[in-house]
């Protein structure tokens, strides 16, 4: 009892607070108008002034602009599966239910974040390298991440049982996130035995601040975008799985 | 004869870990024995995926040899991947797998052979045929060396990792393609130093680059890879 007191005072409160699908149903439901308007404010500013202050780039022209999609996209992509694991982790371990459900809202808005990020890479290449899709290194890391993405996702949907397939898919998720080094280094190095330093578009150049300020804006923006929109998957999780309990019911009986 | 052999370790009191690992490893070798089409069935699967390539692409010998290491190594990797799915099956539905998870034993040493039993039954066939199918796709002969090596220390890497994926699914009824879907991206790294090794083989650059980190690769799998495994074991009987 006493070692449990000492592992509370170290562990802060809400975490164990995150644990009840109640609470994390009642705190969301908090926090979501504020993310949502804070993220729609940025999204908006940022994309005005991506598109109609900012200067274009004096070799790309306008095109450089899906720039202001395309690496905040791939950058949350790549999160997007810190969190899925990490969460998967969590799950596993103090076996709570509410992070098995964070892990289930992440595989599918990271996957079609990844998707995004391949799709604007795509027309972005077109006009800046001549061809919809090169075997580059990053544009494959990212194709992999979202063959990661899909493996997690059609394992979870084979699964019927709920809590089976959170395990199962965490601990996919947990060897992806080992191997997600690993490809990512061997698809460079193999990149770079084919064709040696072709482009060097991708390593970001020296911008100025005109240029990556509204990137900065335009990145938080999709990083809160990306927090109600795993709020709002979060919650129907809940209401679904904790259909059967009485505060669900009571929910849906007051609306 | 089977059960006799899988009893055997839980009876006595304490056997070592390597009594533990013998022992499993003797049982699943005699089983894989027994049934030989289980055997055979990659190894004709990874000529004829190799006869499927002249017939589609080109059977002009100069275009074939250029892509003769990547061919033969996607080969050995679709081969190894369809030998994935029974791994654990049959004994799953016989409770075999059910008494290994419950026995004393560490669980990871019963991984571990099984993993290495599949290897010896498709990886190392593979390996050993590897040169037939250089030579009907026209590999240099510089290359046969880099081929065979590369393929002896990265197939055991594929068997480690499908295994993986195999404990996932072992539950579930449509195992086939789901498995692929889960391992394939993670078989990318194997693919890669293993293609590129017989590639440098060919050429006449040093190899063993490419081998310490297919090496690398395996030490890496052998430690983690049985944990998953396990884990992924218990997951997928008690659920």
């Amino acid at each position: 009892m006493a070692k449990n007191k000492t592992e509370k005072n170290w562990m802060p409160r809400w975490f164990y607070q995150l644990a009840s699908p109640r609470w994390c149903y009642d705190i969301t439901g908090k926090l979501l108008p504020a993310f949502s308007v804070l993220a729609l404010l940025l999204l908006l500013g940022g994309t005005v002034w991506a598109l109609l202050f900012a200067p274009a780039d004096y070799q790309q022209g306008n095109s450089f602009r899906i720039i202001y999609i395309h690496v905040p996209s791939a950058i949350l992509a790549q999160s997007c599966y810190m969190m899925m694991a990490l969460a998967g982790a969590i799950g596993l371990i103090w076996k709570m239910k509410v992070a098995d459900m964070v892990a289930k809202a992440c595989a599918p808005l990271g996957a079609s974040l990844a998707l995004l990020a391949l799709a604007t890479g795509a027309i972005w290449g077109k006009p800046t390298w001549g061809s919809w899709w090169v075997w580059d290194a990053r544009l494959t890391s990212m194709l992999i991440l979202l063959f990661l993405y899909l493996g997690v996702m059609a394992l979870h949907s084979a699964i019927e049982n709920d809590s089976t397939a959170a395990q199962s898919t965490a601990v996919l998720a947990l060897v992806g996130l080992v191997n997600i080094p690993i490809i990512k280094y061997s698809v460079e190095w193999w990149n770079t035995l084919h064709q040696p330093a072709t482009f060097k578009l991708t390593e970001k150049p020296a911008m100025p601040a005109e240029m990556w300020l509204p990137l900065l804006v335009m990145l938080v923006g999709f990083y809160c975008f990306f927090a109600v929109s795993l709020m709002l998957r979060l919650r129907h999780e809940i209401l679904r799985r904790e259909r059967r309990s009485s505060w669900v019911q009571a929910l849906v009986e007051s609306r | 004869m089977s059960k006799m052999a899988t009893n055997e370790p839980a009876r006595r009191r304490g056997p070592s870990a390597v009594g533990v690992f013998r022992a499993a490893l003797k049982r699943d070798l005699l089983l894989a024995f027994r049934s030989k089409s289980d055997l055979v069935n990659p190894l004709i699967f990874f000529l004829m995926v190799a006869t499927l390539f002249p017939l589609g692409v080109s059977p002009e010998p100069g275009f074939l040899a250029l892509l003769a290491p990547g061919l033969v190594w996607v080969a050995a990797l679709l081969a190894t991947l369809l030998s994935m799915d029974s791994l654990f099956r049959a004994d799953f539905e016989d409770g075999t797998l059910e008494q290994a998870l419950l026995s004393p034993q560490p669980l990871i040493l019963i991984v571990l052979a099984r993993v290495l039993a599949h290897w010896i039954m498709t990886g190392l066939p593979l390996t050993l045929m590897a040169p037939l199918l250089g030579l009907m796709l026209f590999l240099p002969a510089d290359g046969m060396g880099g081929l065979m090596l590369s393929l002896l220390l990265g197939t055991p890497t594929l068997s480690l990792i499908g295994a993986i994926g195999a404990a996932l699914t072992v539950g579930l009824r449509k195992g086939g393609v789901l498995i692929s879907l889960l391992v394939l991206p993670l078989y990318i790294p194997v693919l890669i130093f293993g293609s590129g090794a017989v590639q440098a083989a060919v050429t006449g650059l040093p190899l063993a680059g490419y081998l310490a980190l297919l090496g690398a690769m395996l030490a890496l799998g052998v430690v983690l890879a049985p944990l998953a495994i396990g884990a992924a074991l218990r997951i997928s009987v008690s659920g």
